[in-house]
């Protein structure tokens, strides 16, 4: 009897207050729809850096006029390097075709160069990318080496722009979870008072504290959790007319996000909407009821 | 036991002792402001002594934490001036609803409470709303609820300040009764009337003072 009094008592709070309640729901959602996509956005930038990341290569280009003995200098140096994991030797004829796949779109470019105008090039593969800095420093003054390109430079700057979406979509969260913070300590409070008499008697007769607050805190958690199952609405809303949609063009740079992901991702958030709206609303009501 | 409000220039008890026994009934009398009102507080655990001890029951229940006040407060019964009842349920509802919130099943209140409400002459007007029932019937009301659970105490704060003469003797009548079967009453009261009518243990407080203490008194 007492679980269903308890329950028909949020209910009938969450509807005696209904406009204050969907405010609640709303900024809730959406502070937790920012989180999860928050969340989202850091296994997509954790996933898609260890997949480029093992790909990714070193090329260092030789000049023109190197000599025979240098290349295979060079070669044995790569090959003994701890720092490598694999060196591939690419000459002017495989830079060529190389050279005609990438810009097979282009056919008067492709037939303006000539094979021996690209430079030949080692390609290696570190064992550690980050360690890109070293091979740079040791390599650059020898002889015969042009120029050294890192792959992991271009893929930096994309990772920043990936990383700075996290943080607003993270801060924004963190600004809508202090408005709806604020919202549930309101809604909590015009609970209270409409319910002051109740209370006064429940108090005076002697029901016991966690019995004079739960149809309270649990008013909060209910609107904490509808706000998290909107708030994995919204994500599912914008995997599907976003990812699948008008960014698939993109679906190769990207790293696909799956239903998994989300799924993974909504206990999270409705165990923080749940958690803070709960302590929101108790710490209130110590304040408020002094029970 | 010495009571000082914070902010205030006297205390409101005063190196007050007063003894009740149980099954007493006790009238506290005193101009406003004499610290009658300190005196049930602090019997309901709501404020502590600055000095002294309150002890209820055979308990000391000064220094007791506040997480133990819901349960000391299920053995004392409350009646105000301004009866308390909730306006959007019946009488029945109102009696039903505090034995509810202390874990006592429908199925309880369903066998206790006409039989309290019978007891104090309200058969038939269970489902009543408060608007719909006069003053005295209101405290009646009040009274069932705080006698719903068969408390030790029961104490009674100006019961009779809202109610005309004639309703006000029914009312005390009323309490007479629920003394009768072994219910410690406590009455803080104004009413010269029914004080002098019932010729019980009259307590005077002045100014934070006991000034009488007298078995069979008088108001005044």
């Amino acid at each position: 009897m007492r679980v269903k009094y308890v329950l028909s008592e949020v209910l009938v709070g969450l509807w005696r207050n209904v406009t204050m309640s969907i405010a609640m729901i709303i900024t809730m959602a959406v502070s937790l729809t920012m989180l999860g996509a928050s969340g989202l956005m850091y296994r997509q930038v954790d996933d898609m850096k260890d997949l480029y990341f093992k790909n990714i290569q070193v090329a260092i280009f030789l000049n023109q006029e190197v000599s025979e003995p240098q290349r295979t200098e060079l070669k044995g140096k790569l090959e003994s390097d701890p720092l490598v994991k694999e060196v591939i030797y690419v000459d002017k004829a495989q830079a060529y075709e190389r050279f005609k796949t990438m810009y097979q779109d282009a056919p008067d470019l492709v037939n303006a160069v000539k094979p021996d105008q690209l430079p030949e090039s080692f390609r290696i593969t570190l064992n550690n990318p980050e360690e890109y800095r070293n091979i740079y420093d040791q390599y650059k003054e020898t002889d015969g080496v042009d120029e050294i390109v890192d792959q992991s430079k271009l893929l930096d700057k994309i990772f920043n722009i990936l990383t700075s979406i996290q943080n607003i979509a993270l801060a924004a969260a963190i600004v809508m979870a202090i408005a709806a913070l604020l919202l549930v300590a309101n809604t909590i409070q015009v609970a209270a008072y409409s319910k002051r008499r109740e209370v006064a008697v429940m108090k005076l007769v002697g029901a016991s504290n966690w019995f004079i607050q739960a149809p309270f805190v649990l008013e909060a958690v209910v609107a904490g959790l509808i706000g998290s199952l909107l708030g994995l609405v919204a994500l599912v809303a914008a995997k599907y007319l976003l990812f699948d949609g008008s960014l698939s063009a993109l679906q190769g740079l990207l790293s696909p996000i799956s239903w998994g992901d989300i799924l993974f991702i909504f206990p999270l958030m409705a165990g923080v909407g749940g958690l803070v709206s709960a302590g929101t609303a108790w710490i209130t009501l110590r304040f408020y009821l002094r029970v | 036991m010495t009571k000082t409000y914070p902010k205030a220039s006297r205390p409101s008890l005063d190196n007050v002792s007063v003894s009740i026994e149980k099954g007493e009934f006790v009238f506290f009398i005193g101009p406003s402001g004499s610290g009658k009102s300190t005196i049930i507080k602090m019997l309901l655990h709501e404020v502590a002594p600055n000095k002294g001890r309150v002890v209820v029951n055979g308990k000391d229940v000064t220094s007791m934490r506040s997480w133990k006040r819901p349960h000391f407060r299920r053995s004392i019964g409350c009646v105000f001036q301004d009866f308390r009842l909730l306006p959007n349920r019946t009488a029945y509802e109102n009696v039903a609803f505090a034995l509810e919130v202390i874990g006592k099943t429908k199925a309880v209140a369903r066998r206790v409470v006409p039989e309290v409400l019978e007891l104090v002459g309200l058969g038939g007007k269970e489902h009543r709303y408060p608007h719909e029932l006069s003053g005295g019937e209101q405290q009646r009301v009040a009274v069932a609820r705080a006698f719903v659970n068969r408390p030790l105490i029961l104490l009674a704060d100006e019961p009779t300040g809202n109610l005309d003469p004639d309703t006000s003797i029914e009312i005390m009548r009323l309490l007479d009764r629920i003394n009768r079967t072994g219910t410690t009453v406590v009455m803080v009261t104004h009413d010269s009337n029914i004080v002098n009518q019932m010729r019980r243990r009259v307590v005077e407080i002045e100014s934070g003072r006991i000034v009488r203490d007298q078995a069979r008194g008088v108001y005044g």
